[in-house]
């Protein structure tokens, strides 16, 4: 299978990064092409919700939300324990790694659409709702009834920051709306999505070649953390999608939305609620390694996974 | 109005401190603020500003001795532990403030 184009443009902002290109996306694009990701991809989940929404998903939905729990819970003691760092870094690593993280998830539907594969869309509904879980439980094990913890501020930031807020207006707006009409907004949302994609990943390879100059200081537990952990959570996930009976591409999406790690929501939300976990570990876990592994080689991988699983199920 | 002996109050802080901040200066009695995106290095490492997520921002507060005073406690206290954050202050003279 031919390679997914909009991941060579990551391919092309991390080689300019390691390259040191002068390129830069100003910061206002950055912002720009998340609200305009963000809000896009919000309005197509509300699209193939109303479309496709049923009572039965209601329990998919708990069965999807509570094997999720058990990321962070599995993250936790194997960084704690066999990776021997502190508490609070453990906590906010697992937090990390038990969230989502949009952007792989949009490259997991980009290529699905280049393998015309169908999924159900409405998985989008659990981009939001699988952010906030891991990020309450990694603040609870970050201080085990100990310390203060500033949750008001936290559930602020995670509910009203840009990424869920855009991502469930525009969902509602796509459900309220309904694919008549949304229709004439196609055009923006929809056709131009890929490119803004593709500038959308030059700009992170460029933040994830900063951080891959740090990768020495994170040593090799984190690095190996950072490939093996996706691949157990895409395990996890091709799993609960083929008992609920997910299509291929929606069983791999799945996998791609446990295995993928928050680079976004988490940091600012474990930022505000365990400030003594050092950022540099958990950003640099989650982009430095887990972000470019999932994109470059964990989404073909899951995918394979997702026919596999099919073919033996069958 | 005359010329009036004022304290200059600058935080380079994370930028994730900002809505923080807007809430609390006011309440501790700073009455105005300026702030601007800023990036460079420090102990925490470059703060390039490239991400939103690893910008800093730079604070000016004019204001009398005292307030500045308690804005730097109330900062030391709540933030300085585990945030990227430097404080300086200087005297400076203020020469002219708008009509309202």
């Amino acid at each position: 299978m031919s390679i997914e184009p909009v991941v060579l443009f990551f391919v092309l902002g991390l080689a300019a990064g390691l390259l040191r290109s002068d390129l830069k996306i100003p910061g206002s694009i950055y912002d720009a092409l998340s609200i305009y990701l963000l809000l896009a991809i919000g309005l197509k989940g509300g699209v193939k919700l109303a479309e496709q929404a049923t009572p039965g998903m209601l329990l998919d939905g708990v069965l999807i939300i509570g094997a999720a729990i058990l990321i962070p819970l599995v993250a936790f003691p194997v960084l704690r324990y066999l990776g021997k760092l502190k508490r609070a870094d453990a906590a906010s690593i697992a937090a990390h790694y038990g969230s989502v993280s949009v952007v792989t998830f949009s490259i997991g539907v980009a290529f699905l659409a280049q393998a015309a594969q169908e999924y159900e869309g409405y998985l989008i509904v659990f981009l939001v709702l699988l952010e906030v879980p891991a990020l309450v439980i990694g603040v609870m094990l970050a201080r085990y009834g100990a310390g203060q913890v500033r949750w008001g501020r936290m559930l602020h930031e995670v509910f009203f920051g840009k990424s869920i807020f855009l991502l469930l207006g525009g969902m509602i707006i796509g459900y309220v709306a309904g694919p008549q009409g949304i229709a004439p907004l196609d055009k923006v949302f929809f056709d131009l999505f890929k490119g803004a994609l593709a500038i959308f990943l030059l700009e992170m390879g460029l933040v994830a070649a900063g951080r891959l100059a740090d990768l020495r200081a994170y040593g090799v537990f984190l690095i190996g953390f950072g490939i093996v952990m996706p691949i157990l959570s895409a395990s996890l996930g091709t799993a609960v999608g083929w008992v609920l009976g997910l299509s291929v591409g929606g069983t791999m999406l799945l996998a791609a939305l446990y295995a993928s790690a928050s680079y976004i929501a988490a940091p600012a939300a474990m930022r505000i609620a365990v400030p003594e976990a050092n950022p540099g570990l958990s950003i640099g876990a989650a982009l430095g390694v887990t972000f470019p592994f999932n994109i470059l080689i964990g989404i073909p991988l899951y995918y394979w996974m997702a026919q596999t699983i099919h073919q033996i199920g069958a | 109005m005359s010329d009036q002996n004022q304290r200059l109050l600058t935080i380079v802080c994370e930028s994730m401190l900002e809505s923080f901040l807007q809430e609390e200066l006011p309440r501790l009695g700073a009455s105005g603020y300026t702030i601007t995106d800023a990036r460079g290095a420090g102990r925490h490492g470059r703060r390039g500003g490239a991400w939103a997520k690893e910008s800093n921002i730079k604070v000016d507060i004019v204001c009398d001795a005292e307030v500045a005073q308690r804005v730097v406690e109330h900062i030391n206290r709540e933030y300085k532990q585990h945030y990227a954050l430097v404080m300086y202050s200087t005297d400076v003279t203020m020469h002219c403030v708008s009509a309202r």
